[in-house]
């Protein structure tokens, strides 16, 4: 069963110089459901599938929006990313009180960062079980950040991570020119479509298990679910039937390598 | 007295901890440092039955000089971003306004927490309450400040509550505060509450009826509000410049700006 | 009964014996033995400093002089300190506590620089507004004065918030905040701020002024000052904050001065009138 003696705690080397530790958080992400986010000249999308635990569950929350410019989605341990999205709060309002002015998003994932590769090098700790995409806008446009709980952070143009994300990816990576000069409606078009790949067969994006959010210049963060959600995946998959093309190329693919 | 610190204690007499540091510096102290000041201004506010009325001057005093004829003194709480966008409740805040900023942006704080930890809206109750624990927290250092909340109850209702510095409060249904207080509270007693104001078809003497108060209309009391600033500016030099009003309602928040003399 | 109110509930020497500062936490005790004691007045001071916003940025001054009392100590000190090409801090009050302002103001401004890199069009506007500047400014004296620790100044801080738009606002040793479209602290607020306010009654006002008729109020009233305001000098650096930057000039020296209204003056000293 165990693979090793290296992964015990998160402070030893394996001999290959891995912490084996880490990697499986990282497996923690790929055991949440899919978020995507895509970032245009002008605008910032998160879009996410929410899983339900059983039938007679209430949905989990996939896109926790933080202050008026920009939010989070996440994918892994729910539980870890309050911890970090409750920090994350707590350093937008200092920034607001202290100096006046919403925190750069740069900042604020850097901060997430270091708190997060402190725990891969202190004895007795555990690397956060979740990663994040944390999109909107700041003084600097709109970003969106990745986040990974080794601690590496990178600015992404667009992004999939969790469950079958790859599907999200490849979708992604082939809308990737089209992004920078997508309007606001195109964006989340792409975004939905991009999880929409990643869903298995059987499934479907309904208003129940559909979470948006959207952030633009002078556009607050605002995180749209259930009924709000209806219009956008009407206008989004209408066009989908008549020209369906690239869903059979994604089919086949690994999943989460 | 110039210093009680100047006089050496008599050899005799018991000496106490810390005596030598009280007679180190042995010359007279030319200052001591005084933490607070007062910003002059006056605030009100009304409440009505399905809406607050708040209200307070614009200008920011010292002594006799005006720092500035627009210094607000009614702030939004909670709501979205750094214009509280959907916020429900106002706080007013007069007497220094250091502290009155300071305590504005630590309740603000504490509704914007509520929201994200709840996913609800505060209710005025309970903000009030939280206001009345913040300031009695200080109450060794206060802020020191006259504070009135405003906003809508539970059942729709205008609510207001008013406090001391310590954090002693009541709900009311009206209130002045600040500079001219003394000015406007009675005229308020007598316009809001009818204090004083009799049936004139009671009997004379003891047999006189007093007039019950009841809830007053939105626009009668945006006037009793104007008339008692309009009235204050005259008799009071700290209140002047701009009338700031903000009337609460289920919809939201109004905010009314007029020009008061500058005199 | 003692009645010393400094005695009012400290232990007796003579029967508890003299307090052991040992006890102290070392915030508290330091070497002395004693209470931590905190400025009490100021000392090395600068007099007024004064500014007015006009239509596309602010203009500000303050005398070159720190006084020592009624000293005039030292002659060349700069009480306009710029802050990243979008701000400027006049400080009136305590010189040292000035002295450590700008520190903290340089420390912070290589903290900006370090997270927000390079130097570019697009960078500037990440850089922190002297809206930003104020606020943080106005937390730290605030705290302080809360500790009973004031930094013994009167600051106005001016330059353009983040829309661009001219920005001026002071602070003080109590953490009192507030903006107006002339402002000026000390003295100036009694000799200067008339001045300038029939210049620039309102907001409106100071949307319609240009820049040549701001700097010529500014001179004038710094000419006001140096009549009026015995701890002023005729040297003073002044500073004009705009979109293109911070242009400051440190050795100015007031132009075209009339002494002819000092001998209307009659009542003071020795005269028989």
């Amino acid at each position: 069963m165990f693979r090793n003696n290296y992964d015990n705690d998160s402070v030893t080397f394996s001999p290959q110089g891995r912490i084996f530790q880490v990697e499986y958080a990282q497996e923690a992400v790929k055991q949440g459901s899919v978020v995507v986010g895509i970032v245009s000249k002008t605008h910032a999308v998160l879009a996410a599938l929410k899983r339900n635990a059983e039938e007679l569950s209430s949905y989990q929350q996939k896109i926790i929006p933080i202050d008026a410019h920009y939010g989070l989605a996440l994918a892994g341990l729910a539980s870890d990313a309050r911890v970090l999205s409750n920090f994350m709060k707590q350093q937008s309002l200092a920034s607001r009180l202290t100096y006046d002015r919403p925190i750069a998003l740069a900042d604020i994932t850097a901060r997430i960062g270091d708190r997060a590769q402190t725990n891969t090098q202190q004895y007795g700790k555990r690397p956060y079980g979740v990663g994040l995409l944390i999109a909107g806008v700041d003084a600097r446009g709109p970003h969106l950040f990745e986040f990974q709980p080794s601690g590496v952070t990178q600015e992404m143009v667009a992004c999939g991570i969790g469950a079958r994300s790859q599907m999200a990816r490849t979708y992604l990576e082939r809308h990737l020119e089209s992004f920078e000069s997508s309007s606001r409606d195109e964006l989340i078009k792409h975004a939905l479509r991009a999880v929409k790949e990643s869903l298995s067969q059987d499934k479907e994006l309904t208003l129940d298990n559909t979470s948006l959010a959207v952030s633009g210049v002078d556009e607050p963060f605002k995180l749209y679910e259930g009924e709000e959600v209806v219009n956008f995946l009407e206008t989004t998959f209408e066009r989908r039937e008549e020209g369906d093309e690239g869903q059979a190329a994604g089919e086949g693919m690994e999943v989460d390598s | 007295m110039a210093s009680i610190s100047s006089f050496a204690m008599p050899s005799e007499a018991p000496t106490y901890s810390f005596a030598a540091a009280q007679s180190a510096s042995g010359q007279p102290r030319q200052h001591g440092f005084y933490p607070y000041t007062d910003n002059g201004g006056s605030t009100l506010g009304i409440s009505g039955d399905s809406f607050t009325i708040l209200a307070g001057d614009t200008r920011s005093t010292s002594g006799y000089n005006i720092n500035t004829r627009y210094a607000p003194k009614l702030f939004k709480l909670g709501g979205s971003g750094p214009n509280h966008e959907g916020s429900k409740i106002v706080l007013s805040v007069v007497g220094f306004a250091a502290d009155g900023n300071a305590l504005q942006e630590r309740l603000d704080t504490i509704v914007k927490m509520y929201k994200y930890q709840h996913g609800k809206d505060i209710s005025v109750h309970a903000c009030a309450q939280r206001l009345s624990h913040i300031l009695y927290n200080k109450r060794f250092f206060p802020y020191y400040v006259h504070a009135i909340l405003g906003g809508i109850d539970e059942e729709g209702k205008g609510a207001l509550y008013s406090y001391d510095p310590v954090g002693s409060y009541e709900r009311e249904q009206c209130r002045a505060a600040g500079a001219a207080a003394s000015l406007i509270m009675p005229f308020l007693d007598n316009q809001v509450n009818l204090k004083n104001q009799y049936d004139p078809n009671s009997g004379p003497g003891l047999e006189k009826v007093q007039r019950v108060p009841k809830p007053l209309d939105r626009t009668t009391v945006e006037e009793i509000v104007r008339d008692a600033f309009t009235s204050a500016v005259e008799r009071h030099i700290e209140v002047g410049d701009g009338l700031q009003m903000m009337i609460i309602t289920k919809d939201g928040i109004e905010e009314v700006y007029t020009p008061l003399k500058q005199d | 009964m003692n009645h010393f109110p400094e005695a009012w509930g400290r232990p007796r020497d003579d029967i508890y014996g003299s307090y052991n500062p040992q006890f102290l936490p070392n915030s508290h005790a330091q070497q002395s033995g004693h209470p931590t004691t905190h400025t009490q007045s100021p000392i090395v001071t600068g007099t007024s400093v004064i500014a007015v916003k006009y239509k596309d940025g602010v203009v500000i001054a303050a005398d070159n002089l720190a006084s020592y009392g009624s000293l005039a100590r030292f002659t060349d000190v700069h009480r306009l300190k710029p802050f990243n090409k979008k701000a400027v801090v006049g400080f009136g009050g305590d010189v040292s506590d000035m002295q450590y302002l700008d520190r903290l103001l340089n420390s912070l401004d290589v903290k900006e620089n370090y997270s927000h890199g390079h130097d570019d069009a697009e960078s500037d506007k990440a850089l922190m507004s002297a809206k930003n500047l104020h606020t943080y400014l106005s937390k730290v004296m605030y705290k302080r004065r809360s500790d009973f620790n004031p930094l013994w100044n009167a600051l106005l801080v001016c330059g353009l918030s983040e829309d661009g738009t001219p920005f001026l606002a002071s602070v003080d040793l109590l953490g009192t905040t507030f903006s107006a479209p002339t402002l000026a602290t000390g003295f100036g607020a009694h000799l200067a701020q008339p001045i300038l306010r029939r210049v620039v009654p309102d907001e409106a006002a100071s949307k319609a002024l240009d820049k040549e008729a701001a700097v010529a109020a500014v001179k004038e009233c710094m000419k006001v000052l140096f009549y009026r305001d015995a701890r002023s000098m005729n040297e003073y650096s002044i500073a004009v904050v705009d979109k293109s930057g911070v242009d400051l000039k440190q050795k100015e020296k007031l132009e075209g001065q009339s002494w002819a209204f000092a001998e209307q003056i009659k009542g003071y000293g020795t005269q028989t009138v």
